[in-house]
């Protein structure tokens, strides 16, 4: 970028603090939580939706690049500034969060740490129910961009099912609205659901209508035992099929299991082969009836042990467990391969196998933990990226868990996107034509390629590199 | 495995490589609030250390700023779900930064006096001591607090001047003995690690700590030739030094048959519990240091096991626990201060929104970076005056200054006080 430019957008925010071009700055805006590091010409930190505007303007008669950014807690690389320019950090763009406890809904900026959206809505009974695991970090604006999920995806969806309005700042610069405040609205394409999960390459998002639902007011948990994999497959459909919708199901498989007991024992059974943890919420009376029909399905289904929390206390302890996984496994190796390939439901036992095909063709630690219930199962490669040779193999593994997810006829990514890290593969599910319709999309809203570039879709021969 | 370069095993490159950018720090660290920025956050300094590391930031002295800004609290690695040891990464990037640095002359100053002359050299304290015990009487302090002439020191270090408590006197400073029995046998020996700043200083709260120790019917020796416990010149980059004070106090400490060594500060009981890791290269040490390590406790843990500390004096205030970070993330003692609190009569405890964060003291560090540790504290007293609490609980020297310096900043003086937890349960147990 050249010296002139950067003068005139120090000009434009004329607060130099919230305009960075130092090297350890520049570095620091460099990654997110996926791979790689590219370093930008500059980074702005907007207070407004006029300063965005002012930048994107620029933008587009200068011709350089903007990468929007939350905190950067991505795990597909939508934040990465791949080809340079402009990092534009929404994340001290926070200044609105309410709640309209009338029309049931929350106005928040992006800036909005997800988990605060959370507090704000409990205050009235109420609730936000996409739920990701990073969401004590995340910020709202990210997970808007990203479309992100988390455990309670599967009883409640995931972040598009709750946005109904928006303020976005066009590729171009110009601010629209679109949907509004009302549950339903039909007029004219549905620009809220495009924006949702366009990875910020079709607009910057400055403003969310999200809607709100009333808090449950009881909820139950469930550890269940499996001496076979499978059968807990099979459990989680029975359960499924069967009248509940439990809030969440997770999966633990033999791998996890024996992580988390050499890392802190937690007396878990090592010679399991899975363990299910199930939770249920709603009347109090109807969530015990439930988890106690959950219990009944597991055992006739060969389940060794079932365990239901009586207490707050019990409920976290068997959630302990699942959340001891993440630092338990990267005590064998430091480097975390999380994929997010989603299958249909009745497709999780052929998974598991084809999962286990994988792990022994590469000689690669790899285990399953994940949100079962909604088949978006979260293989989790182990290794070290330092070791160049294992991440060749990991390389045409995490390939070849693609494959087999699109021939079970699911999708590439369940909750974390595109970005970098899978737009090799997008033809292989969306086909030629599915691909040129999207792109068509791209160029319309961006004729001049300002905003996210490099993401969704693949560079001629881009291949999954992971190996820096 | 895969060779490591020189520079790389200096930055302990292999340690950086545990954190996957998850960025689930980013909401506990102090100075990522107050700064608003990656740079200034765990991920992004372990991510400047790695740069480094890789050769693709070729000079070291680009990332000394956010390193240096690090108040080192190590709220992140409580934060961290996969156990990066930021610790020992910053650690080692601050010792690789001082064979660098061109310290400011006031700056270099402070460090040669402090580190050298200072601290590790118990006799100066107390003489220190005792200098501003005559500063004090002689009625000096109250002519040079009306004068301008405090605040014309250099990196506001005549502000601190006014959050010295009254000192001991010369005759008041030997009252304590160096082998105290209690009345009836004792439950449990123990010797007793002093502190520099608390010996020099707050050697009134050495001497309730030796009381409660005798009322819980515990046994204490205080060794004469025990030094610094070398918490601020490991954090400073100055890890020789360091390495030969934890020497010196393993010796002296190794020789006493006791069941524990105890301490009152959170910031050296955290030192000295990292005594294994500062030696584990150390051969004649690395053995010995676990031992050492093994039997250190605070305070708080002792009077707890010990038990029935006759605290009979009610005290009727709303108080609030400004938890040291150094006791809280690196010693991991959470419990018993909380347990001994809630045993005075008559108290309430109001806890703080976010309780667990930095107060911004960080060893010196609001002597060396004075603006952003007034940042950091300006937030932290925001949450103390809301709990309406009259009385500050701390457990740290660094702590009960900074939140001292809190109440003067706020204009509470004569509203707030600030105390150490010994002290208020010597208040309680009637202990003069």
């Amino acid at each position: 970028m050249e010296n002139r430019v950067i003068e005139e957008i120090k000009r434009l925010i004329p607060d130099p603090k919230r305009v960075m071009t130092d090297i350890s700055d520049l570095y620091s805006y460099s990654y997110d939580a996926s791979f790689g590091t590219y370093l930008p010409d500059i980074v702005v930190q907007p207070k407004s939706t006029e300063e965005i505007v002012r930048l994107v303007q620029l933008a587009n008669q200068e011709k350089f690049p903007i990468y929007p950014r939350g905190q950067a807690t991505g795990l597909s690389g939508g934040s990465l500034p791949v080809k340079g320019g402009l990092v534009l950090d929404l994340s001290k763009m926070n200044q609105t969060l309410i709640i309209d406890p009338d029309n049931l809904v929350a106005i928040v900026s992006p800036g909005v740490l997800t988990a605060d959206i959370h507090k704000a809505a409990e205050q009235y009974g109420l609730m936000y129910p996409p739920d990701p695991s990073s969401s004590n970090v995340s910020t709202i604006g990210g997970n808007l961009a990203e479309n992100s999920g988390g455990p309670k995806g599967l009883k409640y969806g995931v972040t598009k099912d709750y946005v109904i309005g928006l303020e976005v700042v066009t590729p171009e610069g110009k601010v629209i609205r679109t949907g509004g405040k009302t549950v339903k609205n039909v007029t004219g394409y549905d620009l809220t659901k495009l924006i949702v999960g366009s990875e910020g390459t079709l607009g910057i998002i400055t403003e969310a209508i999200l809607r709100l639902i009333p808090k449950p007011p009881a909820t139950e948990t469930a550890m269940v035992i499996f001496d076979d994999i499978v059968d807990s497959g099979r459990a989680i459909s029975k359960i499924l099929t069967s009248g509940i919708l439990p809030s969440k199901l997770e999966l633990m498989d033999q791998a996890s299991i024996q992580a988390v007991e050499d890392y802190e024992p937690v007396g878990l059974p090592r010679d399991a082969e899975a363990i299910l943890l199930v939770e249920v919420d709603g009347h109090p009376l109807a969530a015990k009836d439930e988890i106690e029909k959950v219990k009944a399905i597991c055992i006739g289904l060969g389940a060794r042990e079932v365990k239901i929390a009586t207490t707050k206390e019990e409920r976290e302890e068997l959630w302990r467990a699942r959340k001891l996984v993440s630092p338990a496994i990267v005590k064998i190796k430091p480097t975390k391969i999380s994929e997010d390939a989603t299958v249909p439901r009745s497709k999780i036992p052929e998974m598991f196998k084809r999962l286990k095909e994988i792990k022994e063709k590469y000689q690669l630690h790899l285990v399953i933990f994940g949100h079962a219930g909604d088949g978006n199962l979260h293989p989790n490669i182990i290794t070290n990226k330092l070791d160049k040779e294992e991440m060749k193999r990991v390389e045409k593994a995490v390939e070849e868990i693609f494959r087999a997810t699109i021939e079970l006829g699911g999708t590439l990514s369940g909750e974390h996107g595109i970005g970098t890290m899978k737009a090799p593969f997008m033809e292989m599910e969306l086909g030629e034509v599915g691909l040129v319709m999207m792109k068509r999309i791209k160029e319309a809203w961006d004729p001049n390629n300002i905003l996210n570039p490099g993401k969704i879709f693949p560079e001629p021969g881009q291949k999954l590199v992971l190996s820096e | 495995m895969i060779p490591l370069t020189e520079l790389q095993k200096e930055l302990r490159y292999d340690l950086t490589n545990a954190c996957v950018q998850c960025g689930y720090c980013l909401p506990v660290c102090p100075t990522y609030m107050t700064m608003e920025r990656e740079t200034q956050s765990p991920r992004g300094r372990i991510n400047l250390v790695k740069m480094v590391a890789e050769g693709r930031i070729e000079n070291i002295s680009q990332i000394m700023e956010p390193l240096e800004l690090c108040v080192g609290c190590r709220a992140c690695e409580t934060a961290c779900p996969t156990g990066v040891q930021y610790g020992k990464i910053h650690e080692a990037a601050k010792n690789a930064l001082a064979k660098h640095k061109k310290y400011s002359p006031t700056v270099k100053m402070i460090r040669n006096v402090l580190f050298k002359k200072v601290f590790p050299k118990q006799k100066v304290m107390v003489s220190l001591g005792n200098l501003i015990w005559l500063y004090q009487k002689s009625g000096l302090q109250k002519v040079l607090q009306k004068t301008q002439i405090l605040d014309r020191f250099p990196n506001h270090l005549g502000e601190f001047e006014r959050t010295l408590p009254p000192l001991p006197s010369i005759k008041e400073r030997k009252m304590v003995g160096k082998h105290i029995l209690p009345e009836q046998k004792p439950k449990l020996k123990v010797a007793f690690f002093q502190g520099c700043v608390m010996e020099g200083i707050y050697q009134r709260i050495n001497r309730y700590t030796i009381e409660l120790l005798k009322l819980a019917g515990v046994e204490v020796i205080i060794p004469k030739k025990q030094t610094c416990c070398g918490a601020l010149h490991a954090h400073s980059g100055e890890h020789n030094q360091a390495i030969e004070l934890a020497k010196q106090n393993i010796d002296v400490f190794s020789q006493l048959d006791v069941d524990y060594i105890v301490n009152n500060a959170g910031g050296c009981g955290a030192a000295l519990v990292e005594y294994d890791h500062l030696l584990e290269n150390d051969p004649d040490y690395k053995e010995k240091a676990k031992v050492f390590v093994s039997k250190v406790r605070d305070i708080s843990q002792i009077l707890v096991e010990a038990g029935n500390l006759p605290l009979q004096y009610p005290i009727n205030e709303t108080v609030t626990y400004q938890r040291s970070c150094h006791m809280t993330n690196v010693q991991k003692v959470k419990d018993e201060p909380l347990q001994l609190i809630q045993s005075i009569p008559g108290l309430k405890l109001v806890e703080m929104e976010r309780p667990n964060m930095c107060c911004g003291s960080g060893g010196i560090y609001n002597l060396i970076h004075y603006e952003e540790s007034m940042k950091i504290l300006s937030l932290k007293m925001d949450t103390v005056i809301d709990t309406h609490a009259t009385t500050i609980i701390t457990t740290n020297p660094g702590c009960l200054i900074q939140m001292q310096k809190g109440i003067l900043n706020e204009g509470l003086k004569g509203k707030v006080r600030a105390v150490h937890l010994v002290e208020l349960l010597a208040e309680s147990a009637g202990i003069e």
